[in-house]
């Protein structure tokens, strides 16, 4: 016998010993039972099989009108792609479908889920799936292991609805999903859903850079700071600013808008709120139980949850995590924009005056301050007042509060900075191509002429501006002449 | 003209297989970062030898122009997948694209056999792979800094390209080995007995693989997280499947040549 045919033998010995799949678990209990139907099986799938459209996030496929139940067939690809994760970071991300998160799936309870996972040939890793709404071993991770450039077929009965989680557990699974590979199955009861307005997408994540928050450039992962569950970004949909200013989601006043919520982890539990909104219904942890009137909803890491608000007047809500560092320091930031008229009866901002009092009198600094001094004192107020919002590095946030520094907004007309401070701004401006629509507070009677001089020079000749002095007798002037029209 | 028979003769004399270089590995224990039926491998080893590069694509020209069975389109997909070699401009080229001291992978289990097969050698053990693996440039078993597992790991996850890079751009370890744990993937002879289930998080793994002779298999070290995706590579394919990553190297036992 050559070497060859010898191998050859010995491949087929390996291929006989390989075992079969069982791939129709639920219909060999339904059958073997006989009188036992499993709960939520509606049966063999009916008509020709249906092909997932599946679209990106924070879209969502229709809702399902359909009273049989089918076969549905999911394609989905592993991709491992390089993305920004904030500004100027650029993160190795691990995905499904080259986003994080992969795309929504929306099948029925009762379905026959005939899920292909192909693993891009220029992968590097070994990537499967274990979906949280599959009943059996794995929840379909051993399956699906699946080489560069290989496809598997995994496929399983929906018999439980509900908002499920799913995500690669392939070792090292925590690195694996810290990387961005989860997404969300939603399982429709078979009456489907209430009718909603608008229905969104959304999925927390925790991420592990070996730079610091904002450090640019490309990033790795960080293991040691994954051990330690103190991650460097915390975001909705994998990148911050992905729900924020131009990509918004949106709604019009008396509107109802849905949200499906996700949490992949891999570590933190997520409390979920929405700033100026109250969930009418949260299904909790993404089951069939429905709260009602919920202001924080938690989202398990590795769970879900589905929300329901009415937005009856215009304006921004924030989505935020309200373990609140992780919204304001990590990047768990993103907005729901509503537009239409405004409704007084329910929502009214009363004009501001101030009130008389012994205790605070506004002390008009008389003694003459160096340069030196001026600076210091400048610094002093926007430690104390401006980096709140406009943050410690002046870099804002995105999609909330706009940058201070290297800002092309300020820098072109530093005079007008001045009665901002005085007098405030609403409405919508641009900042370094970054539209913004938020409300900055009248500081007018809260600082002296100095203060805001001081202030204003020390941001001007800061934070990479380019440079410029603004005198208190401007902001005296400016302050006489009251807010511009 | 002599300059240009002789350019020619430089050119194919740098795409010829440089005679393999096999550099000693001494006898001894340790321990696995794979657990066997849920406890600590504790793993003796006898003395062997191993090549210090991984096979590169010049030295496989070389097998497959001397061993027409495994060329590709030969092959029976049995023994090799629709993959193998297609990163190859023909059956005999490479192509200007790859080059010669880039490690050769699309390689299946059974060609990465018969390559070692035929330099009177064969793929190494897990248990082999892993001990050698376990070195760097100044320690034995370097794999309790944290430095050095992070810069695998970043290592890994930042290569770029479909195809591993070229060798010998690192340091060789104390044994006078390259390129074991950030390049690519690379074969060991009972990879199918060791790694049965692609689930490996259930606790105290796994599939009963008395059939094939394998244990059950778990990681006693949780912290080997590029070892822990090679396992996860490497118990995701069959023995006739080729991918961009997976390559190989050989050994050799030193007394008693088999």
């Amino acid at each position: 016998m050559s070497p060859l045919l010898r191998t050859m033998a010995m491949a087929s010995l390996l291929a006989a010993a390989l075992p079969a799949t069982p791939l129709f678990a639920a219909e060999v209990a339904s059958s073997s039972g006989q009188s036992q139907v499993m709960a939520g099986d509606f049966g063999p799938p009916q008509g020709a099989p249906i092909e997932e459209k599946l679209v990106d996030p924070p879209g969502v496929p229709a809702p399902i009108h359909r009273n049989y139940p089918a076969r549905v067939i999911v394609r989905m690809e592993t991709r491992e792609v390089v993305k920004e994760i904030a500004d100027g970071v650029r993160y190795d991300f691990w995905t499904f479908n080259g986003s994080t998160p992969g795309p929504l799936i929306r099948v029925r309870e009762g379905d026959t889920v005939e899920l292909h996972l192909r693993n891009d040939p220029a992968s590097h890793m070994t990537h499967n799936i274990d979906m949280h709404a599959v009943m059996g071993p794995g929840g379909g991770a051993v399956s699906t292991a699946t080489a560069p450039g290989h496809e598997s077929v995994f496929t399983f009965k929906a018999l439980r609805s509900g908002v499920f989680v799913y995500h690669c557990a392939t070792p090292p699974v925590p690195m694996h999903i810290a990387n961005g590979m989860y997404g969300l199955i939603v399982v429709e009861p078979p009456q489907g859903l209430p009718k909603v307005d608008h229905e969104y997408y959304v999925m927390q994540g925790d991420f592990y850079t070996t730079g610091t928050y904002h450090e640019p450039g490309l990033q790795s992962f960080d293991m040691q700071k994954l051990l330690l569950e103190q991650p460097t970004y915390v975001l909705f949909n994998g990148r911050e600013g992905s729900l924020s200013g131009d990509n918004a989601l949106k709604s019009k006043v008396g509107d109802t808008v849905r949200l499906f919520v996700g949490n992949g982890g891999p570590n933190l539990v997520s409390s979920f709120h929405v700033i100026g909104g109250i969930f009418d219904d949260a299904n909790v942890e993404g089951g069939t139980l429905v709260n009602h009137n919920v202001q924080t909803t938690l989202v398990p890491a590795g769970g879900a949850t589905m929300v329901e608000l009415s937005t009856p007047v215009p304006g921004t809500l924030l989505l935020v995590d309200h373990s609140i560092t992780r919204a304001f320091m990590k990047g768990a930031l993103g907005e729901i924009r509503v537009s239409g008229p405004a409704r007084p009866a329910i929502y009214e901002k009363g004009p501001s005056t101030r009130f008389a009092s012994k205790s605070r009198q506004v002390p008009q600094t008389s003694v003459a301050l160096g340069a030196g001094d001026k600076m210091a004192d400048g610094k002093r107020v926007f430690t104390q007042i401006c980096s709140a919002c406009h943050q410690g590095n002046a870099m804002g946030l995105p999609g909330a509060f706009p940058p201070l520094a290297m800002s092309d907004y300020l820098n072109a007309d530093p005079k007008r900075a001045i009665s901002i401070v005085l007098h405030g701004l609403s409405g919508k401006i641009t900042v370094n191509s970054t539209g913004y629509e938020s409300v900055m507070p009248t500081l007018g009677q809260q600082l002296s002429d100095d203060e805001i001089a001081n202030v204003l020079t020390y941001v001007l000749n800061n934070f990479n501006n380019k440079g410029g002095t603004i005198s208190a007798s401007e902001v005296k002037a400016a302050r006489a002449a009251g807010p511009a029209k | 003209m002599i300059s240009r028979q002789f350019a020619l003769f430089l050119l194919l004399f740098s795409f010829a297989a440089k005679a393999a270089d096999y550099v000693a590995i001494p006898a001894g224990r340790f321990e696995s970062a794979l657990a066997v039926a849920g406890h600590a491998a504790h793993v003796r080893l006898a003395a062997f030898s191993m090549r210090s590069e991984p096979v590169t694509n010049a030295e496989f020209r070389v097998f497959v122009r001397q061993h027409a069975e495994w060329r590709r389109g030969r092959v029976p997909p049995l023994l090799a997948d629709a993959n193998y070699l297609s990163q190859w401009q023909g059956p005999l080229q490479p192509g200007a694209s790859i080059l010669p001291d880039q490690p050769v992978v699309e390689v299946s289990w059974f060609a990465a056999r018969a390559y070692c097969h035929s330099e009177q050698a064969r793929l190494p053990n897990w248990y082999e792979w892993e001990y050698v693996s376990a070195a760097d440039a100044t320690r034995a078993d370097a794999r309790r800094d944290p430095l050095r597992n992070q810069g695998t790991l970043s290592a890994i996850q930042g290569a770029s390209g479909n195809l591993p890079g070229v060798i010998g751009r690192r340091p060789a370890n104390v044994y006078g080995v390259r390129d074991l744990n950030r390049l690519l993937w690379e074969w060991t002879g009972d990879y199918a007995a060791m790694f049965p289930n692609a689930d490996a998080r259930v606790p105290g793994s796994v599939v009963n693989l008395a059939l094939c002779g394998g244990s059950a298999l778990a990681f006693a070290d949780k912290n080997q997280y590029a070892l822990m995706m090679r396992v996860a590579a490497l118990a995701s394919l069959r023995p006739a499947d080729t991918t961009s990553r997976v390559g190989f190297r050989c050994v050799r036992d030193l007394q008693g040549d088999r």
